[in-house]
């Protein structure tokens, strides 16, 4: 069977691609309990950018804007940036079964939380523990594997592995002490992932790291390719391995971290959107990268969408992911071609 | 010169006994050397230092009279290409995907390869006969023509010295035959070679000039014709070995009683 789709298929994914998420995106100002008139909520987001005579309440520019503008962006930015750093990861790995999580960075989020949580008790504090834990996870990671002189992408992973029990252990502590009347389910809360209370606030510093580093992996990702292709391969086809390999881990790490701390931990998005994604687009990097943006954004944001609409007491996005993406995917396992040989 | 190496030693760390040992070789543009010797002498591993892929623990390699610990990678890949024996890929990218791949060493590093390298991909894999495999998967097509690919990658990433490991390991007959008159043609357009093999005969054919490697004795250099005698070839793999001419060929029969 061919390795690429034909021409016009191609460009009809990539019209698509390109096509969902703004639709999605506007799509989902409509929801909510306040309801909103689609010709407003255009009017509300470009009167931002236009000169637009304001002919609608106060309470409906405060819905738009400051309640449903945050989490939507938010949404897509956590779905989009995990969904790509995973396709980098397992890129990167040569593992179908490596996440954006892999390094640790999900297990040293969780217990920078949990740290912040019992003695700040303040959102960005929280935000900030969890954002430099996770970094601080891969980096112990990279220290290990630099300090025994460890030199293969094997070694790194199973000293994720290592450090994320390390973490997942430091933050089984902090939750033994925890006040279990207050404390301890906030901590659980957050693990669970949750989009609920984003405000445009938290979301600054988040668009700050993942922006540039979605650009630069973009920018990079033919050379995905060829580091795909092994260390010696890459190497003979005159690739510096462990600059590039450095360079595409510390990308995608800031991205998963950044998401993580504003979303708390939501598996899955990481590990299958890339796979979903590669059925659809194919192996090479070129077509998977954008494919993989794309594809994330729209699926935490329908999920979102979901967990804020269905039922009034929010499900955590962490379940929801889950329960709602595995039949689906189970359904698209059986059917596609995976594009791992 | 465009590869000189002298006195070429390699050991694994922590073994006395080193691998190979005062192993010289040099390489001007359009010749083509042939390094034979039994499993395990140390041809793949000879090869892997050439190519700056291993570090040999003695003498130095130059690329065009540089060291080639001095040079980028990027440089190294601009002047020399290795095709291993065999190269599984994990994705299944298509045989254009890798193919284009060749071209890395002249792009920057925000560059992906544009007219030029499907041009040149294209030419390479009809120069090979296997234009028609262009949009198959790496990972779907047979050993034999994956070594073509991989040959064809080399030809778009356009290096002065072709390094091939066994490249004629997974080719049936007449596609051995077809390959060896590709290298003849290659040469010919100043393109270097340095090629392994388990096949005397192919040496025989096609090298100007063969090192012989063999356990326990100092590597051996010369034109082909010269060095490989019956007396050198028996003492390389241990048999007895006879050379046999007939119409201008020379084929290579190891006599090893059946009795």
């Amino acid at each position: 069977m061919p390795a690429q789709t034909s021409k016009p298929k191609r460009s009809l994914a990539a019209l698509l691609l390109v096509l969902l998420p703004i639709i999605l995106f506007l799509l989902s100002f409509l929801l909510g309990r306040y309801p909103v008139e689609p010709v407003t909520v255009i009017k509300v987001i470009a009167s931002q950018f236009l000169p637009i005579a304001q002919d609608w309440p106060p309470v409906v520019g405060s819905v738009v804007l400051d309640v449903r503008l945050p989490r939507v962006l938010a949404a897509m930015v956590v779905g989009g940036g995990l969904a790509i750093a995973g396709a980098c990861y397992q890129g990167v790995f040569r593992n179908p079964l490596v996440s954006p999580f892999t390094l640790g960075v999900s297990a040293g989020a969780g217990f920078g939380a949990a740290v912040a949580i019992l003695l700040f008790g303040e959102r960005y504090a929280t935000q900030a523990c969890a954002f430099v834990f996770g970094l601080l996870a891969v980096a112990i990671c990279f220290a290990m594997n630099r300090f025994f002189r460890l030199n293969s992408t094997i070694a790194l992973v199973l000293g994720g592995v290592i450090v994320g029990s390390l973490f997942t252990a430091l933050l089984s502590l902090l939750k033994y002490v925890a006040d279990p009347n207050s404390k301890l389910p906030v901590i659980e809360f957050w693990l669970l992932g949750s989009l609920s209370s984003v405000s445009t606030a938290d979301l600054v510093p988040v668009l700050v790291v993942t922006i540039p580093c979605v650009a630069a992996l973009l920018a990079l990702r033919w050379r995905l390719n060829l580091l795909a292709m092994g260390d010696e391969q890459a190497r003979i086809m005159g690739v510096e391995v462990a600059r590039l390999r450095l360079a595409m881990i510390l990308l995608s790490t800031l991205i998963a971290a950044s998401a993580v701390s504003i979303s708390g931990i939501i598996g899955w998005v990481g590990l299958v959107i890339p796979h979903f994604a590669r059925i659809l687009v194919g192996p090479d990097f070129r077509r998977l990268l954008p494919a993989t943006l794309s594809l994330g954004a729209c699926y935490l944001l329908v999920i979102d969408d979901v967990a804020r609409t269905v039922t009034a007491a929010e499900v955590p996005l962490g379940i929801l992911t889950a329960l709602i993406g595995a039949p689906v995917f189970m359904l698209l396992l059986g059917r596609g071609r995976l594009g791992w040989a | 010169m465009i590869l000189s190496a002298t006195d070429l030693g390699f050991s694994y760390a922590g073994r006395a006994m080193p691998v190979f040992s005062g192993t010289g070789l040099d390489v001007a543009a359009g010749e083509v050397v042939c390094v034979l010797g039994p499993n395990g002498v140390g041809k793949s591993t000879l090869l892997r230092c050439l190519a700056g892929l291993a570090a040999p623990s003695a003498g130095t390699v130059r690329l065009e009279g540089q060291p080639i610990a001095s040079l980028s990678r990027a440089a190294i890949a601009r002047l020399l290409a290795l095709v291993p024996q065999s190269y599984e890929t994990v994705f299944a990218f298509s045989v254009r995907t890798v193919v284009e791949m060749g071209r890395a060493p002249h792009l920057g590093l925000l560059d992906a390869p544009g007219e030029e390298a499907a041009r040149m991909t294209r030419d390479a894999l009809a120069t090979l006969g296997i234009a028609h495999l262009i949009d198959a998967a790496y990972s779907e097509i047979s050993g034999g023509e994956r070594q073509l690919v991989q040959i064809a990658r080399v030809l778009v990433q356009a290096p002065k010295l072709m390094i091939l490991d066994e490249p004629t390991a997974h080719l049936d007959f007449a596609n051995q035959a077809r390959f060896l008159a590709l290298v003849r043609r290659l040469a010919a357009s100043g393109l270097a070679v340095i090629f392994t093999t388990h096949a005397p005969d192919h040496a025989l054919a096609l090298a100007d000039r063969t090192l012989v490697m063999s356990p326990g004795h100092p590597p051996e250099l010369g034109a082909t014709g010269e060095i490989l005698t019956e007396a050198v070839l028996s003492r390389a793999y241990g048999v007895p070995i006879r050379l046999i001419r007939a119409g201008g060929h020379v084929a290579c029969v190891a006599e090893i009683e059946t009795g």
